[in-house]
């Protein structure tokens, strides 16, 4: 599957030639370099390791440096990606222009950290009245059953922590592709606050 | 945040905004009717200007057979071809939503008349 690393910039609008207006989330693709390939014989699957974002000298181990060695600077992410649609060699460097004839994308991205939420937020529960005497406003109701199995089931929805977990979003036109700014525009919103590393793949379902 | 700039600024047109509030001024509206393309032209009150940059729209309000008409144009629109203002109205309001609740002379703006 085709995709890069990029980091999200944050969102605006554009008109498009016939006046409609789009809303659009602008994705920076800085230089991808493919660190090192995986290949059947020695790994048993067949995928490229894509290197983005440069890592601050001070904070690369010397075992996670070495994997960089003599290709390039160690980069902050490093993403395989199975399947890659183009021919790719270690050592090369890949830009937004090879999204060019792609119409639809995915993009995977760590959605925003809300904290530790009540089951209304976290899972759309519907709560109780708020006047009329009520005094249940916002709880989530029973949990189980009774005395069979008296006991609560694994997984069941209750209040926790929520956000800060893997989100992709499906199917998100690509409205732009901007070679001379690196830059991808999407329509409507992807996971993650600005400036966080998100990865655009071309379309599983279009 | 640069980058975002520098999409909008592409997108914005020079001199968009050559009216102001209290102002009667018309709209050249273009209309992409299948193939055919015509302009239509909207003429009324500005009330209110709201945002900014690419986002920035203008709400016009007008009378028609009786019934108030208000439309909201996004200034920076490939499809307003010009905006031409008929008249300058003096108004202390940045927005003008009191108009809304009047009927006949009281709803009107006085025109602004610029001393040397």
């Amino acid at each position: 599957m085709l995709g890069l690393i990029g980091k999200k910039v944050g969102m605006t609008q554009v008109f498009d030639e016939r006046g409609v207006l789009t809303p659009v989330t602008v994705i920076k693709i800085e230089d991808n370099i493919v660190v090192s390939e995986r290949t059947d014989d020695k790994n048993g699957y067949s995928a490229c390791v894509i290197g983005a974002v440069d890592a601050k000298q001070s904070r690369v181990t010397k075992p996670y440096a070495g994997q960089f060695s003599d290709v390039c600077e160690p980069k902050k992410c490093l993403v395989e990606m199975k399947n890659f649609d183009k021919e790719v060699s270690i050592g090369d460097v890949l830009g937004v222009d090879i999204f060019q004839d792609i119409a639809f994308v995915d993009v995977e991205g760590t959605s925003k950290g809300k904290g530790f939420q009540g089951a209304m937020k976290r899972h759309n529960f519907s709560g109780g009245r708020a006047t009329h005497g009520s005094k249940f406003h916002r709880g989530l109701g029973g949990t189980g059953m009774a005395a069979t199995p008296s006991r609560v089931f694994k997984g069941t929805k209750m209040p926790g922590r929520m956000g800060g977990e893997k989100t992709t979003i499906q199917n998100l036109r690509l409205v732009k592709v901007d070679v001379e700014r690196k830059v991808l525009m999407v329509k409507g919103a992807i996971p993650g606050p600005r400036q966080s590393v998100v990865i655009v793949k071309k379309s599983k379902k279009k | 945040m640069d980058i975002i700039k520098s999409i909008e600024a592409e997108q914005l047109k020079e001199n968009a905004e050559n009216f102001r509030i209290g102002d009667t001024v018309k709209v050249f509206f273009k209309i992409i009717e299948g193939q055919t393309e015509r302009v239509q032209v909207y003429e009324g009150l500005v009330i209110a200007i709201n945002n900014t940059s690419v986002r920035k729209t203008v709400t016009i309000r007008k009378m028609s057979y009786g019934v108030g008409v208000e439309r909201i144009f996004p200034l920076h629109s490939p499809r307003i071809e010009k905006i031409d203002v008929v008249r300058r109205g003096r108004v202390r309001r940045a927005k003008l939503y009191y108009i809304r609740d009047r009927v006949g002379k009281a709803a009107k703006v006085k025109e602004l008349i610029r001393r040397k």
